[in-house]
């Protein structure tokens, strides 16, 4: 059915589809309106059958989790940015434990400064937790993925993690096509644990590993992430089968097929990214994109064979490894090395600074030229930075950057 | 890791209960035993009954059970529970912590209910075929005829008086043994089989032995002859020996008279038996005289005070010097020297008396037996035995107040107990050898927070004036109610009651619970030897002891 | 007179006594169903043999204890949450669990929170027969996992959260915790300087705070008194809704206690006031468990080492007074001397 609708109410409209028997709350922006819509579905009777919590943190939040998982429960929760963080260690937790918990993470910087507009800091900072992170580059993606984020954690029994960026999705009102509840019902089937805590069968989950074991039970983390490389593209098909749509598998391409130059990014920049690549071409050669659907696993090998022809690749990130540059740069490099090709780093859209065709263009041609340094920040303003790193130099007691490139901006503008 | 379960994840997720292959009992120093350790009260009874594990009996209400335990050791429970003077109850720990038990209450509860229900006991020894008998149908003679009846022997008791029962009839008066007990009780020994031949008064103990065929001899002729001290007195009549007063109650259809003012002389108690019977026979005044103090007189305190309450009079460090002739005795006055001797001081006082009554103590005739080969006969007129309670002669045994000891019905009874297992042993060839003793309960190995605090029952007394005109029983008995509370106050020292402490503190589950009845055992593949077990027992029946390491 | 005596006689004769071993494990004069469930052969061992605990181990116990009873009031049907600490570590090193219920064991902090969800998964499957219990130590509870603790009370979530108090971190190495009392050593708070070991006037009573959660059910119970602890739990697992117990469970390890006197310790814990057992509902204190035998606060620190430096070199009289003074304030607060001491059974 179409609807004309916010991403988030989409999302929960999609969670609620798939039948979850325990979903957790907490409030942080910019998830906020998905967890609402939960609650008001359970409370109207649109979603039965479901115990909705209101905890009082994130750390609550997937705990509860955490406990309705291992007690059978198809189990969901919503958080972002600083939740995340402060969930942190259950975050490791349910993904060592193996339970298939979805949790949608609305994308968000992370303070100090507080900020709360979107960039990738926060699902950056878990991406070892063990966990799969699924990204959306639509709403409708993020719909799908969460309908397929259910069948593959609970066929692995691994925690997912559905990435979308807080407010540019979560809060935009498109037209999406809402399943219908049997064709759900068809694609997912009832949750049937590997693991369940009941007094029928008892047994012991959490136990203690020592250096005997434990290297032994990583090394089933990372083998489970490998299988998933396998099973996504599985769900993936099967879901279009179902659906008849595109949505998730391990990573979309645009433009690749004999491209030189492939700009490879996650989330909602991927669409702008096109519509610069196809603007570019009017004036130069074809740009390719790729935008990647799953994260975590890394589909290493699945990048390499498509960029095996691409000699330049430019990663457009939305998160920064301060001191060491771009996240999935890191990633990526590793995947080709050995392919004759550079790979070159772009910082985009930092704590939710917009980016544009326009500035994409620029950078491009750029790129294309050879101009573009290793490591790029995005619309930097140069002055600003220069300014307080000049201050900085002089010895002065400077207090807060932050609040020292604010009064700058208030008084130079931003140039 | 799981066997049993092959989707849950690795090493994270365990089967239950797996840890049981982890035997902890590898950390141990020190292992709990559990131990029967000897609980004071049976350690003190002159009778060696196993008290602890009557009042068992009688705390889960099964009276005939806790008498049938009794009857293993005496043979008159209903008696005992009247005439003893009960050391179990002065060893009691229970006093520690509030009260003893009142054990003398509780076998007379089961004596009298095994009289009004007419239990017999139990035994199954075949029969011996060996006959064995016994000389003087006191205590010590009753219990030992019982016991070789138990053990499958022929016994006939001779006695030389006309009614049996010894000092259970002449020595202790009615009203604190009442006549249809003992009555009772001895006639329930003659229903096992016992046969009691009275006014047979033995001359020549070989003699009757072989005429008899009897294989061994038990002689238990008490100590009956009144010692006395020389009074100088011109009307002998006026002065009268203590067991002659208490025989002559039992026998003669008239008491005796004894007038309105009694003296008593002595401090035992005999003395106070014979004032306080003065008392009954309606005398104003019965006056005991004695010359040490009240602390120092042998007579039970207990008995001293319920004298005192009828009022008999004390008048202690005191001797009678002589009578004159108008029946006042002359009495010096005593003082305690350094070593609590009394020595007499110079000073006088006269008291005016109808009657005085010696109760200085009894010696024991042992003119029969001077011709009996081999019997030894001490400095102090008592007869010697060995370690067998045997004398000098083959065969022949010798207990109660005739042989060195003190003079008390249980102590005769007990005598009768052990003689009859020596001679037992001895008609088999054998040596009888007792089982070692186990280690004493003392306080300190109890852990009495489990107890609840409960006062002692006290008996329910007779109105105090309605005693002193009567010779009914001064002491009623206690109810069923008031007998199972008593027997439940019972710390059961030393010994398990199941109680399942050991089995409940253990935090490693290393104690097994068995069963009722079954006790409990320490899992040495578990037990880490931390000792809550034994600190946490309430009983001190279990002992931590050394591994050998 | 001795009519008197009579009468008082008869009315004491009314009291059905069972002197024998009245507060044992097992009083066998007693009915059977009226006994306690650790006396009972077919109790559950909810922990078993084979676990890494220390002798002498009063949490072992304690969590033994607690769960054996909640067992036999849920007809077993109950899945225990273990929070991090001594607990979790001496009865789950993989290969082996000595647990024979369904447990789970997460994160130090978040025990309410997940059996919050075990109850939630069990409501949602319409299987409410099936009892969420969350448990800790006295760090995972006060400290680290009091939010959640807090949240889970706040909800009323139909969990009981069991507290095994041993008065410090000990997994860690005995550091301080908002449960150590004062004067006592730890790691973190050493027996030096002038005034050695814990302060005065830190610290939280979260037992209080639980009360004022105006949860369904409140209760202090201790290792040392099986009977009242496990009808709490029975109490406890009678009703719905947030229940909180918090049992008095002492470590020979990181008390300086022998091994053989857990209990004892734990005994004069409570007879000497400074852990008083009392109970409350919604709010409200409605019960307290008497003092039978009170004893000087002296008496309970003196059995323990953690507490040495308050008798050797010399006597600190000021605080010992300090304690004493915590002990009878107890005793008045919840009426510990009051004369009804004979055991309700």
């Amino acid at each position: 059915m179409l609807k004309q609708i916010e991403g988030s109410r989409a999302v929960a409209e999609a969670v609620a589809l798939c039948r979850p028997e325990v979903i957790c709350a907490y409030p942080i922006t910019p998830q906020t309106h998905i967890v609402e819509a939960c609650g008001e579905f359970v409370k109207t009777g649109q979603l039965q059958n479901c115990e909705y919590v209101n905890v009082e943190s994130e750390f609550a939040a997937l705990s509860v989790a955490i406990g309705a998982s291992a007690a059978g429960a198809r189990t969901y929760t919503a958080t972002a940015s600083q939740g995340l963080l402060f969930m942190a260690e259950a975050v490791y937790n349910a993904s060592g434990l193996g339970l298939p918990i979805v949790m949608t993470l609305g994308n968000r910087a992370i303070g100090a400064p507080i900020n709360i507009w979107n960039d990738h800091s926060d699902a950056m900072s878990m991406r070892d937790a063990g966990w799969i992170m699924l990204f959306a580059e639509t709403n409708q993606e993020a719909l799908d993925l969460h309908i397929q984020a259910f069948r593959l954690a609970e066929q692995l029994s691994c925690p997912i993690m559905v990435c979308m960026d807080g407010f540019i999705l979560t809060h935009a009102y498109e037209r999406l096509e809402i399943p219908d509840q049997a064709a759900v019902d068809a694609f997912l089937p009832p949750f049937v644990p590997r693991q369940a805590l009941d007094p029928a069968d008892p047994y012991s989950i959490g136990a203690m590993v020592g250096p005997e074991a434990f290297t032994e039970v990583r090394y089933l983390a990372h083998d489970k992430q490998l299988q998933a490389l396998e099973v996504i593209p599985e769900i993936h098909q099967s879901f279009k089968e179902q659906f008849g749509r595109e949505s998730g598998g391990l990573f979309h391409t645009y433009q690749v097929e004999g491209a030189a130059t492939v700009v490879v990014t996650m989330g909602s920049l991927a669409g702008t990214l096109k519509d610069a690549v196809d603007e570019l071409a009017q004036e130069g050669p074809q740009v390719g994109v790729i935008s990647l659907s799953c994260y975590r696993p890394f589909p290493r090998t699945e990048l390499r064979h498509a960029l095996e022809h691409a000699r330049r690749v430019i990663v457009v990130e939305k998160a920064v490894a301060p001191g060491a540059g771009g996240v999935v740069s890191m990633d990526l490099r590793m995947a080709l090395q050995g392919v004759d090709c550079y790979v070159k780093t772009v910082i985009a859209g930092l704590g939710g600074r917009p980016v544009t065709s326009p500035s994409l263009q620029s950078m491009l041609r750029r790129a294309l030229k050879g101009e573009l340094a290793d490591l790029h920040f995005l619309d930097l303003n140069r002055g600003m930075v220069d300014r307080e790193l000049a201050r900085q130099r002089r010895g002065i007691a400077t207090g807060p950057v932050a609040e020292n490139l604010l009064k700058d901006a208030a008084t130079h503008g931003a140039d | 890791m799981s066997a049993l379960h092959p989707t849950v994840p690795f090493a994270i997720t365990l089967d239950s209960a797996t840890s049981l292959q982890n035997k902890t009992g590898s950390w141990r120093t020190e292992r709990p035993m559990y131990v029967d350790r000897l609980p004071p009260c049976n350690n003190a009874c002159p009778a060696g009954e196993n008290i602890q594990a009557w009042l068992g009996f009688a705390e889960e209400g099964d009276y005939e059970a806790a008498w049938q335990q009794i009857m293993v050791d005496n043979p008159m429970p209903a008696i005992m529970g009247r005439a003893c003077y009960h050391p179990c109850e002065g060893a009691c720990n229970r006093k520690f912590i509030d009260t003893e038990v009142n054990i003398h209450a509780v076998e007379r509860f089961l004596g009298d209910e095994a009289i009004k229900q007419g239990w017999t006991p139990k035994w199954e020894t075949p029969d011996s075929g060996q006959k064995v008998l016994v000389i003087g149908a006191g205590p010590a003679g009753l219990s030992a005829a019982y016991h070789l009846r138990r053990m499958g022997h022929h016994v006939t008791i001779y006695e030389a008086g006309p009614v049996p029962g010894g000092m259970m009839r002449f020595g202790i008066p009615a009203y604190r043994l009442p006549r249809d007990v003992v009555t009772a009780e001895i006639a329930r020994i003659e229903n096992m089989g016992v046969e009691i031949v009275l006014n047979r008064k033995v001359e020549d103990i070989q003699a009757d032995m072989k005429a008899g065929g009897f294989d061994a001899c038990f002689l238990a002729i008490g100590a009956h002859l009144a010692k006395r001290v020389d009074i100088p007195a011109p009307d002998a009549s006026k002065i009268l020996d203590a067991v002659g007063v208490l025989r002559e109650m039992e026998t003669s259809e008239n008491p005796p008279m004894l007038g309105r003012r009694v003296v008593v002389y002595g401090g035992g108690n005999t003395a106070v038996d014979v004032a306080r019977t003065a008392k009954r026979l309606g005398a104003s005044e019965a006056i005991i005289v004695y010359r040490r103090n009240r602390e120092k007189m042998p007579a039970h305190d207990f008995e001293v005070q319920e004298a005192l309450d009828e009022g008999v009079v004390l008048n202690w460090l005191s001797t009678i010097k002589e009578m004159d002739d108008e029946g006042s005795f002359k009495v010096e006055k005593m003082a305690l020297d350094e070593e609590g001797y009394p020595q007499p001081t110079g000073e006088y006082e006269t008291i005016e008396a109808d009657t005085l009554v010696l109760a200085l103590g009894q010696n024991v005739d042992t003119s029969f037996v001077q011709t009996v080969p081999g019997v030894e006969i001490g400095s102090d007129g008592v007869i010697q035995v060995d370690r067998q309670m045997m004398t000098g002669f083959e065969g022949l045994f010798a207990g109660g107040d005739m042989v060195p000891a003190e003079r008390t019905v249980t102590v005769g009874i007990g005598h009768g107990k052990k003689a009859a297992r020596c001679i037992d042993a001895y008609l088999r060839g054998e040596t009888y050898e007792p089982l070692p003793k186990h280690e004493l309960a003392d306080f300190a190995k109890l852990n009495t927070w489990y107890y609840t605090d409960a006062p002692v029952t006290v008996q329910p007394t007779l109105d105090e004036v309605r005693r002193m005109t009567t010779f009914d029983e001064v002491h009623a008995g206690l109810d069923e109610t008031n007998a199972l509370y008593e027997a439940r106050r019972c710390l059961s020292c030393g010994n398990c009651f199941e109680c399942d402490n050991c089995y409940g503190v253990c935090p490693d589950n290393a104690v097994l619970k068995l069963g009722p009845g079954q006790g409990f055992k320490i899992d040495l593949d578990y037990c880490k030897g931390c000792g809550l077990c034994a600190a946490e027992c309430p009983c001190g029946a279990i002992k931590m002891v050394p591994e050998d390491i | 007179m001795p009519q008197t005596k009579l009468d008082e006689l008869s009315d004491q004769q009314k009291v059905k006594f069972y002197q024998k071993g009245t507060f044992t494990v097992g009083n066998r004069l007693v009915d059977p169903d009226k006994r306690d469930v650790q006396a009972s052969q077919d109790r559950s061992n909810a922990i078993t043999s084979g676990h890494r605990a220390c002798q002498g181990c009063g949490e072992a116990l304690g969590a033994r204890f607690a769960l054996d009873a909640a067992m036999r009031a849920a007809d077993s049907k109950v899945i225990a949450v273990n929070a991090t600490g001594c607990l979790e570590v001496f009865s789950t090193p993989y290969p082996e669990t000595s647990w024979q219920l369904p447990w789970m064991h997460s994160l130090f902090g978040n025990a309410p929170a997940v059996a919050t969800g075990v109850q939630a998964a069990m409501r949602a499957k319409g299987r409410e027969d099936v009892r969420a219990i969350a448990q800790g130590g006295d760090g995972g509870t006060t400290d680290i996992g009091f939010g959640c603790l807090s949240g889970m009370f706040e909800r009323n979530d139909d969990v009981l959260y069991i507290c095994y108090d041993n008065e410090a971190y000990m997994n860690t190495g005995v550091q301080r915790s908002s449960a150590t009392p004062p004067t006592a050593r730890t790691a973190t708070t050493p027996a030096v300087g002038d005034a050695p070991g814990n302060v005065f006037g830190t610290g939280k009573n979260v037992p209080l705070i639980a009360l004022a959660h105006n949860i369904p059910y409140v209760a202090t119970a201790s290792v040392s008194n099986l009977h009242d602890l496990e009808a709490k739990v029975q109490k406890a697992m009678s009703l719905r809704g947030a229940r909180y117990l918090h049992i008095f469970v002492p470590c020979p390890l990181g008390w300086g206690s022998a091994a053989e006197d857990t209990i004892k310790v734990a005994r004069l814990a409570s007879e000497c006031g400074l852990f008083p057992l009392w109970e409350g509902e919604l709010g409200v204190v409605t019960g307290s468990d008497p003092i039978r035998k009170k004893v000087p606060v002296e008496d309970y620190l003196k059995t323990q080492k953690r507490f040495a430096h308050l008798f050797k070199p010399e006597r600190d009289e000021e605080r010992l007074a300090a304690l004493q003074r915590m002990a009878d304030h107890n005793i008045e607060r919840f009426d510990l001397l009051r004369e009804d001491k004979e055991p309700a059974i």
